[in-house]
């Protein structure tokens, strides 16, 4: 670049060259802060920048991101792949791992050079903290400023009750809560719990009106039912009374088991009680993974350029940025070795800019399909609006452009086991467009891809089996031996058997049953 | 905003976990391990390792959807050809093939686990369970040599072993106690005497001048660091065992040993070696080869090159009590040795072999392992082979010396038991 030197003796410069220092990263910030504020309109969480070490940084992956963690052998497991994988070259280190928290701590590792600190702290600090702190899902389910102080209670109480009753037996239930956390979630807000108040009112009016409409003929009377065994309504209708009292069906099997399980001790219910949390903590993130991380990698992109456009950043530094931007963004084709699903940077990204153009710049198309927003000319308004009340599968739905569709040449397969063939049954066209957008939708909404497995009875009259059941989507059955693995699980903390059922989503015919015995732990 | 540096926090965050991930799949690593081994080269001794474990003991399983059966979509990006009705074949590897993004998030099932053991892992590992035997003559040499341990502190001592941060926490435990005036409380003064005179106040400056001379006095008195103040790190001469060991391979290179055979024996060796130097701070190797006359050679020799003639084994033998007598002393070695040979001998060189052996080589090793590497045909058909020359002779020095073992080995694959065997715990207590 014959020009470079001109540039770099630009004294208005944040920095130069690879080096950074606490001074040039503090300098960074509060120059992207003012982009970010001012001309971004975002909303962020006070920030609070972490330097670590690569292999802090290892350490940091292997307790899923978090900061503290709880002891478990699962955790080294992680940590043992990933070191490997690291160490013969296969795969780089993330370059920020972001906690959702207040202050929003975001680490960075020391190997970064200037510019790379300069873009973790634009994706990182800015993007990724200003979708925690306004996103529905994340102020609805989470809070911010007080998972750290839980986490911390979480690993002192492990490690207090590691201490009491063994590594082992702490172990043991632990494994089994692990197994299930994907199923130890609230899906929706609860309906609130009856509370003694109401109760008594409502015992009271029963009262009054039994007394109220009290006959003594009808005690007199030779009824049917009374002193004679039970018909088969009624003692149906006793178990609709007990699983009603005990919450039935229940799709948050830790939260059942917490507050139901027989055999438990309470420090067993304790870490249930504790891997739920994490679990409920991390719901929203799997839920808008391709949004979050979308909406941190358009922040950057904005950021970046308006510094290199106000003079703050060199060429080279931009030229740096902008070769880690394109590799992050990278979607191979359905035929690529490299191929492996979408790659939520990609798509989030290109949905955003794209959201960006539609606001700007419109086709007819374009006001066709997104009569709202078209041509507003609030690009970043718009996009703020989006980040704070979509999750991926909604935002898919509700932004996919034909545009973009044509731009992916995206395409759907239908594969029937029952064909000999798969069937291309959409693509790019006039025909297609919403059929690929729902689903592609569809692919992003949690609830059909974790299985859909609830709590449906417990014999407590006979041997105390708790009844499972699976509702079976399109003919999807639940994976033979994982599935018997995590029922053996489930029995350990259940103390008696299991019985799960697999049964058809639109008949509820069952199709096929899993059974576990009881064993005692 | 606020930067926190990290960096200096403790490292090994993971290590608890690490180590307990490795315990619990103790079984499978060391399964591993064993196959592990046996691909392994000499020049690779002791390092880490690289292993994978099947999943068995280690899964953590979820509920997860069968990767068969029912009806799929799948949204893929980068259409080249395909049009609304066209039929694709399915792609090899049966249905759910072609990826979404809805499935990419965990491949399942793993059908190995693979990491990597670091190197103090490893050998943990692969002597678990293994003893040296025959320790006891080491515990008669023990008062030989002596070490200086830190033992406490102590009140007298050189110069060169004052402690100084001891001292100076003595010093100032009395100094407070003694109400010793500090330098800034003087100076407090000082400046108050000065105020007052220039104030011409001359009752304030009398009363200062009067608290200065106390405290001066007092600062006087008592001493800033005083003789009961000072300690010395003390050491202590510990007596420790010998820490040195010496280990001589004996192995006959002449020509019915085959290369094959060559390998056995350095891999058991290496294993050797690998085994005392995690016992011992130091581990000599001595390679003695022999035909019909023995000598002393470098590594790179012993393995590779090849001689021709006789098989006289007492030379060996001769040749390894030189090499004591000039350099190892028994009184500060630990002395091993291996022979490994084919079981060929000179008929008259049986008895010399014997009377070397059981006089003057076994009382003063720790212990002496004899490897006869077979050809492998007449093993591994179950046929016993008839023994050889020198099997006969060791046999019945054998019976007479605990510090003597005897094993054949015909296959790479059983040098490790036949070396477990050898060194086993319950062997070392019997």
């Amino acid at each position: 670049m014959p020009d470079s030197n001109s540039l770099v003796a630009n004294p208005v410069l944040l920095f130069e060259g690879p080096e950074w220092d606490f001074e040039k990263l503090r300098r960074v910030h509060a120059a992207i802060e003012e982009i970010a504020i001012g001309e971004l309109g975002l909303d962020v969480y006070p920030n609070q920048i972490e330097v670590i070490t690569s292999e802090q940084m290892l350490d940091a992956y292997a307790s899923i991101g978090l900061p503290l963690m709880y002891r478990h052998w699962s955790f080294g497991k992680r940590f043992a792949h990933e070191e490997m994988l690291y160490r013969r070259g296969l795969q780089g280190l993330a370059y920020e791992i972001v906690i959702n928290s207040s202050p929003c701590i975001s680490y960075i590792m020391e190997e970064n050079s200037m510019a790379m600190q300069t873009l973790v702290i634009a994706h990182a600090a800015f993007g990724h903290n200003h979708f925690f702190k306004n996103n529905f899902l994340f102020r609805q389910w989470t809070d911010a400023t007080g998972i750290l102080d839980y986490l911390a209670f979480a690993r002192d109480y492990v490690t207090h009750t590691e201490e009491q009753v063994g590594t082992e037996a702490v172990e043991r239930v632990l494994d089994a809560a692990h197994a299930l956390m994907n199923h130890g979630v609230h899906r929706y807000a609860r309906r609130p719990k009856l509370n003694l108040e109401d109760e008594r009112r409502r015992e009271e009016e029963r009262r009054r009106f039994f007394e109220e409409s009290y006959d003594d003929i009808w005690r007199t009377a030779q009824l049917p039912g009374r002193n004679t065994p039970k018909t088969l309504e009624e003692r149906e209708q006793e178990r609709a009374d007990m699983r009603r009292k005990l919450g039935l069906p229940e799709e948050n099997i830790l939260y059942f088991l917490e507050k139901q399980a027989p055999r438990l001790k309470p420090w067993q219910r304790e870490l249930l009680r504790i891997a739920r949390h994490i679990s409920q903590y991390f719901y929203p993130q799997k839920q808008t993974k391709m949004m979050n991380e979308g909406c941190a990698t358009f922040v950057h992109y904005e950021i970046i350029h308006r510094l290199h456009e106000k003079g703050l950043i060199g060429d080279g530094a931009l030229l740096e940025i902008m070769h880690s931007h394109t590799s992050v963004i990278a979607q191979p084709d359905y035929d690529d070795p490299r191929f492996n699903g979408f790659n939520p940077y990609a798509l989030g990204f290109a949905m955003m800019c794209d959201i960006k153009r539609i606001c700007t710049a419109p086709t007819d198309e374009d006001r066709a399909w997104f009569p709202e927003f078209a041509g507003n000319g609030d690009p970043y308004g718009t996009l703020r609006h989006a980040w704070a009340n979509y999750r991926d599968e909604s935002f898919v739905l509700q932004y996919l452009s034909p545009h973009l569709i044509r731009e992916f040449r995206l395409f759907k397969v239908l594969d029937d086991a029952e064909a000999d063939a798969m069937l291309v049954d959409a693509i790019h066209d006039e025909r297609g467009y919403r059929e690929i957008r729902r689903a592609l939708a569809r692919l992003y909404d949690l609830a059909r891809h974790d299985p859909d497995i609830q709590i449906r009875d417990v014999d407590l009259a006979g041997d105390r089996c708790l009844v499972l059941a699976h509702a079976v989507h399109n003919g999807i059955e639940l994976d033979e031996s994982s599935t018997r693995a995590v029922l053996e699980q489930l029995s350990t903390l259940w103390g008696y058997g299991i019985r799960l059922e697999e049964r058809d989503a639109t008949t509820d015919r069952v199709i096929k049953t899993h059974e576990v015995a009881a064993k005692r732990s | 905003m606020n930067i926190i540096d990290r960096r200096p926090n403790p490292k090994g965050k993971s290590l608890t976990n690490r180590q307990r991930f490795i315990d619990r799949a103790r079984g499978e690593v060391r399964e591993a391990l064993a196959d592990a081994l046996k691909r392994r080269k000499l020049g690779e001794a002791g390092g880490g390792e690289k292993i994978a474990i099947p999943t068995r003991g280690i899964t953590e399983p979820v509920f997860r959807s069968s990767s068969r059966g029912g009806k799929r979509e799948y949204v893929a990006p980068g259409n080249k050809k395909f049009v609304a009705g066209d039929r694709i074949e399915r792609p090899q590897g049966g249905q759910g093939g072609g990826r979404s993004s809805a499935s990419n998030e965990d491949n399942g099932e793993q059908d190995a686990f693979e990491f990597v053991l670091s190197r103090e892992e490893f050998l943990d590992l692969f002597f678990e369970d293994l003893e040296l035997p025959d320790l006891i003559k080491t515990r008669l040499r023990e008062s030989e040599a002596t070490q200086l341990t830190r033992a406490g502190f102590s009140v007298s001592g050189s110069p060169s072993n004052l402690n100084l941060v001891r001292t100076m926490r003595n010093s100032l435990a009395r100094r407070i106690s003694l109400h010793r005036p500090r330098a800034d409380e003087i100076e407090a003064i000082e400046r108050q005497v000065q105020a007052a005179t220039a104030a011409d106040d001359a009752e304030g400056a009398a009363q200062g001048l009067h608290d200065l001379e106390t405290a001066q006095r007092r600062s006087r008195r008592v001493a800033y660091i005083d003789p009961v103040d000072v300690r010395y790190n003390r050491y202590e001469r510990v007596p420790k065992p010998n820490t040195q060991a010496v280990m001589f391979c004996l192995m006959d290179v002449s020509g019915s040993m085959t290369e094959a055979m060559k390998d056995l024996a350095k891999r058991f060796f290496l294993l050797l070696h690998v085994f005392l130097e995690r016992r011992y701070k130091q581990v000599n190797v001595v390679f003695i080869r022999h035909t019909s006359n023995a000598q002393e050679v470098d590594e790179d020799t012993f393995f590779h090159s090849r001689e021709t003639g006789g098989t006289i084994v007492s030379t060996a033998l001769e040749e390894m009590l030189r090499v004591v007598r000039e350099r190892y002393s028994p009184d500060n070695w630990n002395i091993y040795a291996a022979q490994a040979s084919d079981g060929d001998n000179y008929t008259e060189d049986s008895d010399r072999c014997s009377t070397l052996l059981g006089q003057e080589i076994l009382p003063i090793t720790q212990y002496f392992a004899y490897i006869e590497v077979g050809a492998e045909a007449t093993l591994r058909h179950g046929f016993p082979s008839p023994a050889t020359d020198l099997w006969r002779t060791y046999a019945q020095v054998g019976e007479q010396h605990q510090n003597f073992a005897m094993r054949r080995v015909a296959d790479p694959t059983q040098i490790f038991p036949v070396f477990h065997e050898l060194f086993a715990k319950h062997r070392a207590e019997a």
